[in-house]
C-alpha cells in the first residue's frame, strides 16, 4: 500500500448565513487508504465532502489533491478529476434507466453520438462486480432500495475514481449486500483508490476502515487509526463528553416496569398483501413496545402501512380493542387513535418549506379548527408544549423545518402524532439517520411515552433497538410472521438466527 | 409475454393507436380524406404547431414550461415579415433570431435569476406579445412577393409541403438529440431529479438553458411560417399555441413533471389533434349535422381528456403487469 497523502483539507471555513457550519476543519486521507468520517448531525461532515466535492465553496483553507492545488467549483469538476460521491439519500433519477444512471455525464459515444450498446454492457459488467445481475434497460424505480444503492456505487466506481466518498451507503443495505460492499470497498483499496467513509455505524468502521476522524460543531477533533481508539473513545469524541453508559447498553431504553401492560389494544392475524406480506400476525397491548425485527425487505414496512390503512389486505384480520378493524384510508385508522412515523421523513412525513408549528399541526388541523377556522391560540400553546416535552432544539415554533438537524426533524414528527393524542404510534425505523446523541433521546421518549401508556409498534433495522427497547419482538422474513421473542429470550443472538434462518421446525415439520 | 409486450407497447404509443384509428374512421367515411389536397394541407398547416410543440416537449421534459411560445411566433411572423424584402433568408433568419432572443431572456430568467418557468415565461409571452404589435403598428404586416420568401411556407418540394420538410428535419433532429446525446438525456433527468443530476455532475443549468433558448428558436421558425404562408405578419395571431402544444405533449404521454417523454409521440399528439379538426370539418362538410366553431372546441377538449385518460390507464396497467415478471 502506498503510504503517500492523497488529500489534504486544512484550515477550512464555511459559513451559511452568517452562521458558521466549519471552523478550521481538517482531513487527511492517504493514498488506498479506507477513512471513516464521522460526527453527530451537525458537526460538519456533510458540508465539509459538499466543499471538497465543489457543491459548496469554502470561505477559507487549503485543499491539495494528487499533490496539486485542488480548485473545484462543481461536482462535474470534482468527478473529472477523481472525486465521486455517493450520497446519504440515494440521489438518481428514477424515470430513468439503470444504464443511464450510471453512464450520465460520461456517455460512451460512437461517432458523436452516445453508444446505447456499450453503456449498457459498461452497466452490466459495474453491477457484476457487486454480484448484481438486473436488466440495465428498466426505469431504476422498479428495483428496490438496495438496489438502487447498488446503483449509486456502481455509477461513482465507473468514473475511474482516485477518492470514492461515501456518505452512509449502508443504511438501506440489508446484512448480505454490506458485505458485498465491504468486499468491493477492500477490492477498491487494493487498486489504490482512497474511500471516505460516513456512517454512525461504529461496528461497520472496525470492519473496513484504516483510519477515522472524528468531526465536532465544524471542527476537526480528532484523528486517528482504528486500531488505537475503542468505540467508547469514538462516542466521547464525537459527543465531546465522557459518556459512562453501562456496559452491556447500546440504547438509551433502560428496563421497563412491566406490569403496566395493560390488554391487547391491536392483533392482527394472517395478514396478507403480495409477496410482501404474505402471512403476518401480532398483537400489541397497551403499554407496550411491539418491536418489528426483520432484514430489509421482510415486510415490515409493508405490515405497518396494513395497519395505518394505506394498503388493503388480501386476506386476514385486524381487531382494535376487540372489535373489526378494517381501516379503508389512513384517516379512519388517525381516527381510530393511531399515528404512523414513516421511516421516509423526508418525503412521507415533513413538509420542508413549513414551520416547526405548522409541520407539528398537519394531522390535527381538521379537530383544531372550527368551521374551517383554525383555533391559533389552542395551536400555539400545544406546539410550544410539545417542543418543551420533546426537547425539540429550534430558535421557536416558526423556523422552518428544513433548517433542523435529523433528530429535531423526527421530533417534530413525534410530536405531531402525539398532539392527537393517540394510543397506538407505528414508528418506522425511528433513530434511523440521527446521531448519536439524539437517537438516546429520541429512544427515552419512545419509552416513557409507553411508560405513560401508549402502545408502540417499532420497527427497527438496529438489532441493540428492538431487543432492548421492545417488550416483545415479532421477526418477520420474507413475508412471514417467523417467531416472537418476549423480553427475557429476545437475545440478539436468537433474533438474529430467526431472521436469517427463519423459525425452528414446527411439530408438524418435525413429524412429516 | 406477449400480452406484456403488447401491453407496454400500447402504454407508450397510445397516442399512434389513436391517431391510426382516427385516419381508418376519416379514410372510411369521407371520399376525399385521404386525397393528396387534403393531406398536404392539414400538414402544410399543422407543421407551425408541430415546431411549436416540439420546443415545448423539450422543455416540459426538463419539468419547466414555455407558455411564450404563441406570443413569440407572432413575433417572429412579424419580424419575418419586416425583413422578407431582403430576401428569404434574412426573412428567415430575422424571424429565428426573434424567436431566440426571447428563448435567451426565458433562459437567463429561469436558469440565471431562478424565475419559476412559469411567471418567466408568462411575462415574456406579454413581452413577446407586445413587442409583436409595436413592430407592426397593431396591424398585420404583408410580406414582400418579390423576393420568394412566401414560398417557405407556400411551395412543395418534391411533391411535398416545405413546412412539413422543415418540420420533419426538426422532428428528426430533436429525437437524435434526445436519445443519442448525452445533452438530450440530461433532459431527462434534469426532469426526473434535478438535484440529483446537479450531484451526478450534469451541467443542469446549461441544459435548461438550451430548452428554452431551443423552444423560442422554433416558435420563431413558426412565425416565420405563419407570415410565409398567410403572406402576412400576425401580430394578433398564436394566441392559445402554447396551450395547443402542451396538449399535443400531453397527449403524447410526456409527464407534465418532466423525466420521462418523447418525441415522436409529441408529433402523433400534433396530428392527432390536427386530424381531429379535420375529420371535424369533413364532418360540417357532410352536411348532416353542423357544428360551431365553439363546439368543436368542446369536442376537441373531451377527445383530449379521453385520450389522456386511456394513456394514464395504459401506462398504470403496462407498469403492473411488468412489476409482475
Amino acid at each position: 500500500m502506498n503510504t503517500g497523502t492523497l488529500l489534504s483539507m486544512t484550515g477550512i471555513d464555511k459559513r451559511f448565513a452568517g452562521i458558521s457550519a466549519l471552523s478550521g476543519a481538517s482531513f487527511e486521507v492517504g493514498r488506498g487508504e479506507v477513512h471513516a468520517l464521522i460526527g453527530q448531525n451537525g458537526a460538519g461532515k456533510s458540508t465539509l465532502i459538499k466543499v471538497l466535492t465543489g457543491y459548496h465553496r469554502r470561505d477559507a483553507g487549503e485543499v491539495t489533491f494528487d499533490g496539486r492545488p485542488f480548485e473545484v467549483f462543481s461536482p462535474h469538476q470534482a468527478q473529472a478529476s477523481g472525486i465521486s460521491t455517493i450520497y446519504q439519500e440515494i440521489n438518481l433519477v428514477p424515470y430513468r434507466s439503470i444504464t443511464e444512471n450510471i453512464c450520465l455525464g460520461r456517455e460512451a459515444r460512437r461517432f458523436g453520438f452516445l453508444d446505447w450498446k456499450r453503456m449498457h454492457q459498461e452497466a452490466e459488467t459495474l453491477l457484476q462486480r457487486f454480484n448484481v445481475r438486473i436488466d440495465v434497460r428498466r426505469p431504476l424505480m422498479e428495483f428496490n432500495t438496495a438496489t438502487q444503492q447498488m446503483v449509486a456505487i456502481a455509477r461513482a466506481i465507473g468514473f475511474s475514481a482516485k477518492l470514492v466518498i461515501m456518505d452512509e451507503p449502508t443504511s438501506s443495505l440489508d446484512e448480505r449486500e454490506v458485505s458485498v460492499l465491504f468486499d468491493v470497498i477492500r477490492q477498491l483499496k487494493q487498486e489504490g483508490v482512497s474511500v471516505i467513509f460516513v456512517s454512525h455505524k461504529l461496528d461497520e468502521l472496525y470492519e473496513v476502515c484504516d483510519r477515522v476522524t472524528i468531526m465536532r460543531d465544524g471542527r476537526t477533533i480528532k484523528s486517528a487509526r482504528m486500531i488505537e481508539i475503542d468505540k467508547i473513545g469514538l462516542v466521547s469524541s464525537m459527543l465531546g463528553r465522557t459518556i459512562d453508559r453501562a456496559e452491556g447498553h447500546a440504547t438509551a431504553f433502560s428496563e421497563r416496569d412491566r406490569r403496566k401492560i395493560g390488554d391487547v389494544l391491536l392483533s392482527a392475524e394472517n395478514l396478507a398483501i403480495n409477496q410482501a406480506v404474505q402471512d403476518v400476525s401480532f398483537d400489541v397491548r397497551q403499554g407496550e413496545i411491539a418491536g418489528f425485527a426483520g432484514l430489509l425487505g421482510a415486510g415490515r414496512t409493508e405490515t405497518a402501512r396494513l395497519v395505518f390503512g394505506i394498503d388493503r389486505p388480501r386476506a386476514g384480520t385486524m381487531q382494535l380493542d376487540g372489535q373489526k378493524f378494517a381501516p379503508r384510508g389512513p384517516a379512519e385508522a388517525i381516527a381510530a387513535g393511531m399515528g404512523f412515523c414513516t421511516e421516509d421523513r423526508k418525503s412521507e412525513g415533513i413538509v420542508p418549506e413549513m414551520s416547526v408549528a405548522e409541520n407539528m399541526m398537519l394531522a390535527l388541523m381538521p379537530k383544531l379548527s372550527k368551521s374551517g377556522i383554525i383555533d391559533e391560540k389552542a395551536q400555539r400553546e400545544i406546539v410550544e408544549r410539545f417542543i418543551k416535552q420533546l426537547g425539540v432544539k429550534c430558535s421557536g415554533p416558526d423556523q422552518k423545518v428544513r433548517e433542523l438537524s435529523g433528530g429535531n426533524q423526527q421530533k417534530v414528527l413525534l410530536g405531531r402524532w402525539l398532539a392527537m393524542n393517540p394510543r397506538l404510534l407505528i414508528l418506522d425505523e425511528p433513530t434511523r439517520g440521527i446521531d448519536v446523541g439524539a437517537k438516546g433521546e429520541i429512544q427515552s421518549l419512545i419509552k416513557s411515552l409507553a411508560d405513560e401508556g401508549l402502545a408502540v409498534l417499532m420497527i427497527s433495522s438496529e438489532l441493540e433497538e428492538v431487543t432492548e427497547g421492545a417488550d416483545r419482538v415479532f421477526v418477520l422474513r420474507e413475508g412471514l410472521s417467523v417467531a416472537t421473542f418476549d423480553r427475557s429470550e429476545a437475545t440478539e443472538d436468537a433474533v438474529m438466527s430467526a431472521m436469517a434462518h427463519g423459525s425452528p421446525p414446527t411439530i408438524a415439520e418435525a413429524l412429516s | 409475454m406477449t400480452r406484456t409486450r403488447l401491453i407496454s407497447l400500447l402504454g407508450s404509443y397510445g397516442v399512434v393507436v389513436a391517431l391510426l384509428l382516427l385516419v381508418l374512421f376519416g379514410w372510411a367515411r369521407y371520399d376525399y380524406f385521404l386525397g393528396f389536397f387534403n393531406i398536404t394541407s392539414v400538414l402544410r398547416y399543422n407543421s407551425m404547431f408541430a415546431l411549436v410543440a416540439l420546443g415545448m416537449c423539450f422543455v416540459i421534459m426538463t419539468g419547466g414550461i414555455d407558455l411564450s411560445v404563441g406570443s413569440t411566433a407572432a413575433l417572429g411572423s412579424v419580424v419575418a415579415a419586416l425583413a422578407s424584402p431582403y430576401g428569404v433568408w434574412i426573412g428567415l433568419g430575422a424571424g429565428v433570431g426573434a424567436g431566440l432572443c426571447v428563448g435567451l431572456v426565458n433562459a437567463i430568467l429561469v436558469t440565471r435569476l431562478r424565475i419559476m418557468p412559469f411567471v418567466a415565461t408568462l411575462a415574456m409571452m406579454l413581452a413577446a406579445s407586445g413587442t409583436a404589435l409595436l413592430l407592426a403598428d397593431n396591424q398585420s404586416v404583408s410580406v414582400s412577393y418579390d423576393s420568394g420568401f412566401t414560398s417557405i411556407g407556400q411551395d412543395n418540394f418534391l411533391g411535398f409541403p416545405i413546412p412539413a420538410w422543415i418540420a420533419m428535419l426538426a422532428y428528426l433532429i430533436g429525437w437524435i438529440v434526445l436519445n443519442f446525446t448525452g445533452t438530450g438525456r440530461g433532459v431527462l433527468a434534469v426532469g426526473g431529479n434535478e438535484d440529483a443530476t446537479r450531484l451526478m455532475g450534469l451541467p443542469a443549468d446549461r441544459i435548461k438553458f438550451l430548452v428554452y433558448l431551443g423552444s423560442g428558436g422554433l416558435a420563431g421558425l413558426a412565425g416565420v411560417i405563419l407570415a410565409s404562408q398567410f403572406g402576412a405578419g400576425q401580430p394578433i395571431e398564436g394566441v392559445g399555441w402554447e396551450l395547443f402544444a402542451i396538449a399535443a405533449v400531453v397527449v403524447g404521454g410526456t409527464l407534465l413533471t418532466g423525466g420521462v417523454g418523447s418525441v415522436g409521440a409529441t408529433l402523433a399528439g400534433v396530428l392527432l389533434l390536427g386530424i381531429l379538426f379535420n375529420v371535424l370539418n369533413f364532418e360540417n362538410g357532410k352536411g348532416w349535422i353542423s357544428l360551431s366553431a365553439y363546439w368543436q372546441s368542446v369536442i376537441r377538449g373531451l377527445f383530449l381528456l379521453v385520450v389522456v385518460m386511456l394513456q394514464a390507464k395504459l401506462a398504470a396497467r403496462s407498469r403492473t403487469v411488468a412489476g409482475e415478471h
